[in-house]
């Protein structure tokens, strides 16, 4: 009842979002096409934070070695394919997320937080400062991934517009992907561990293994989302594993609201937008930015996720008097 | 499920915990038979606490060996041990507040047939979890609260929600860290009766303060002091042991026998 009362708003959201390209500008394109994949990003990392309790302060790791898997395994002078390349990427992502998980989730809070931040600063030395990455200046992706299947062209991922409705629909299955899985039994037992985790030992739940997969798979879409970021903008830096990106991602999910996937595609669309707006008004937009961040902790503690329940409270309220 | 009276559960021989050099049990043994309910007695700090940790695995020993229907499961983690067949509630309430109660049960009765990999099975489509878990709200006597969020049940109540949370997990061994503790007189005595039934089948380690309580549903006795066993036996033995008064005398009000 309540799914179906929520879906119209998500639907006319989306219709909204695939008129974009009907604009024709490529800046609107190219802009909202990012605020998507961020989606996607943001999406990945709330399957962690907000419904298995996993607070990870490294998630740009595995956004960013897809990101350089693309550029890596795409030969110089021609393109290569995206059903070789994409699961490739997605695979070392996820690879990478299982083997470190290994280790980071031996441990618990404020030492999972610094010890996710320390594999992803490792990860981003790596792309930074040895041959693999090309350094500082980053990697070209110089031809995008052609879609072909033995000839047939179903899509052109280097038309602009094509590439957009491509990066769209991922984010759709993403989030119907998600919200099945967290409606299925590891989804409950996910959403049980944030609540209280020694209790669902108890209850006979190896927990680190359900952990486990649920880093695992959170790296996986992380990194489908760098995979993305680089196909659509054909470099990659080593900036994408940083510090600052592992916590505007961060930032997104609390503004959207932690444990609500809406609301992570929401968060990102207004930390982005905000970026821009405050980024034009003054070259200190990060404080305008960090203002906004406080104050939706402080006085908005569900997130933008939560505003429709309290717009909904305020007008019954309104009507019991 | 083969359910022989008398048929030895749990046997712990001659436990120890120490913390650093406080040693909170010294050589603890306690014998847990199937339809009978072994109550631990003892003032704060007599270690029930630390003895009922050691059993459900929440605390690894010192010292000693914990056997479950003749296997050594000392090693066992605590989630190993509900999978073989013990289950434990906790002294302070330990269940999910936001879940409703059916969820909290339902969890629980999922763990005894884990899927993690089928992402795509809806769990509220399981339907033999729901049935289980239905059934043990109602053996618990919660089945008039079903539905509701059970961070917002009585004390009484979210106890009652513990224990059919225990039984969803098919446990035959229900280790329960005062399950009366803060109740009203009432919902004590519903609590109590709750316990008789389940002794039917499964065999029931108590640790208790309510002596009236105690009485009316304990087969077995033990009493600890300070970390060591005092006395061990039926309840006319406790109630007439002088070394037991002594104990308690001064020390504990509420000990009136």
């Amino acid at each position: 009842m309540n799914a179906n009362a929520s879906l119209i708003p998500k639907l006319v959201a989306l219709a909204i979002v695939a008129c974009v390209p009907l604009s024709g500008e490529s800046f609107y394109i190219e802009i909202v096409g990012k605020v998507l994949v961020m989606a996607i990003f943001a999406m990945s990392l709330d399957l962690l934070v907000g419904f298995t309790g996993l607070v990870s302060f490294g998630h740009a790791a595995y956004f960013g070695i897809a990101a350089y898997a693309v550029a890596i395994l795409s030969p110089e002078y021609e393109a290569a394919s995206l059903w070789y390349v994409l699961p490739a990427s997605v695979g070392l992502s996820a690879l990478a997320a299982f083997v470190i998980g290994l280790f980071v989730l031996r441990t618990k809070g404020i030492y999972f937080i610094m010890v996710t931040l320390a594999f992803a600063q490792m990860a981003y030395f790596i792309f930074h400062d040895t041959p693999l990455g090309g350094g500082s200046d980053g990697k070209y992706l110089n031809n995008k991934p052609s879609a072909s299947i033995f000839g047939w062209e179903p899509f052109d991922l280097t038309n602009e517009v094509h590439m957009f409705y491509f990066v769209l629909a991922v984010l759709v299955l993403v989030y119907l992907f998600l919200a099945r899985v967290l409606q299925s039994p590891f989804g409950r037992v996910l959403v049980g561990i944030k609540s209280n985790e020694h209790r669902m030992q108890s209850l006979g739940y190896l927990t680190f293994r359900y952990k486990l997969g649920a880093f695992t798979l959170a790296g996986a879409l992380g990194g489908l989302a760098g995979f993305l970021y680089a196909v659509l903008f054909g470099f990659v830096t080593p900036e994408l594993l940083s510090w600052h990106e592992s916590g505007n991602v961060l930032l997104m999910v609390i503004l959207g609201g932690m444990g609500n996937l809406a609301g992570a595609i929401a968060g990102a669309f207004a930390f982005e937008a905000m970026r821009e707006i405050f980024a034009d008004i003054t070259k200190y937009w990060q404080l305008l930015m960090g203002g906004v961040i406080v104050a939706v902790v402080l006085f908005l503690p569900g997130g933008l996720a939560g505003v429709p329940g309290r717009i909904k409270r305020a007008l019954q309220g309104g009507e019991a008097k | 499920m083969s359910t022989t009276k008398n048929e030895v559960l749990l046997q712990a021989d001659k436990l120890t915990r120490r913390f650093g050099g406080l040693v909170a049990n010294q050589d603890i043994s306690v014998t847990l038979e199937r339809q009978m309910i072994h109550v631990l007695l003892g003032p704060n700090g007599a270690g029930k606490s630390t003895c009922i940790n050691m059993l459900s695995g929440d605390l690894p020993p010192s010292e000693g060996r914990i056997h479950y229907l003749g296997k050594d499961i000392t090693a066992l983690t605590a989630a190993q041990r509900s999978q073989v067949g013990i289950g434990r509630s906790y002294q302070r309430t330990n269940i999910f507040p936001q879940f409703t109660v059916l969820e909290n049960v339902r969890l629980a009765a999922q763990s005894r047939r884990q899927q993690p990999w089928s992402l795509f099975t809806k769990a509220m489509e399981q339907k033999w979890a729901l049935e289980k878990a239905r059934a043990c709200i109602d053996e618990a006597g919660l089945g008039k609260r079903v539905d509701w969020v059970s961070g917002v049940l009585s004390h009484g109540e979210q106890r009652q929600l513990e224990i059919a949370m225990v039984l969803a997990t098919d446990a035959q061994v229900l280790l329960l860290d005062e399950p009366l503790a803060g109740m009203g007189s009432e919902e004590s005595a519903s609590m109590v009766e709750v316990l008789k039934r389940l002794r039917q089948t499964r065999g029931i380690l108590l640790v208790e303060h309510d002596m009236d309580a105690v009485f009316a549903v304990a087969d077995m006795i033990t009493v600890m002091v300070n970390g060591q066993l005092l006395e061990c036996g039926p309840p006319a033995q406790i109630k007439a042991s002088v070394a037991v008064q002594q104990a308690y005398l001064g020390t504990e009000d509420s000990f009136h026998v």
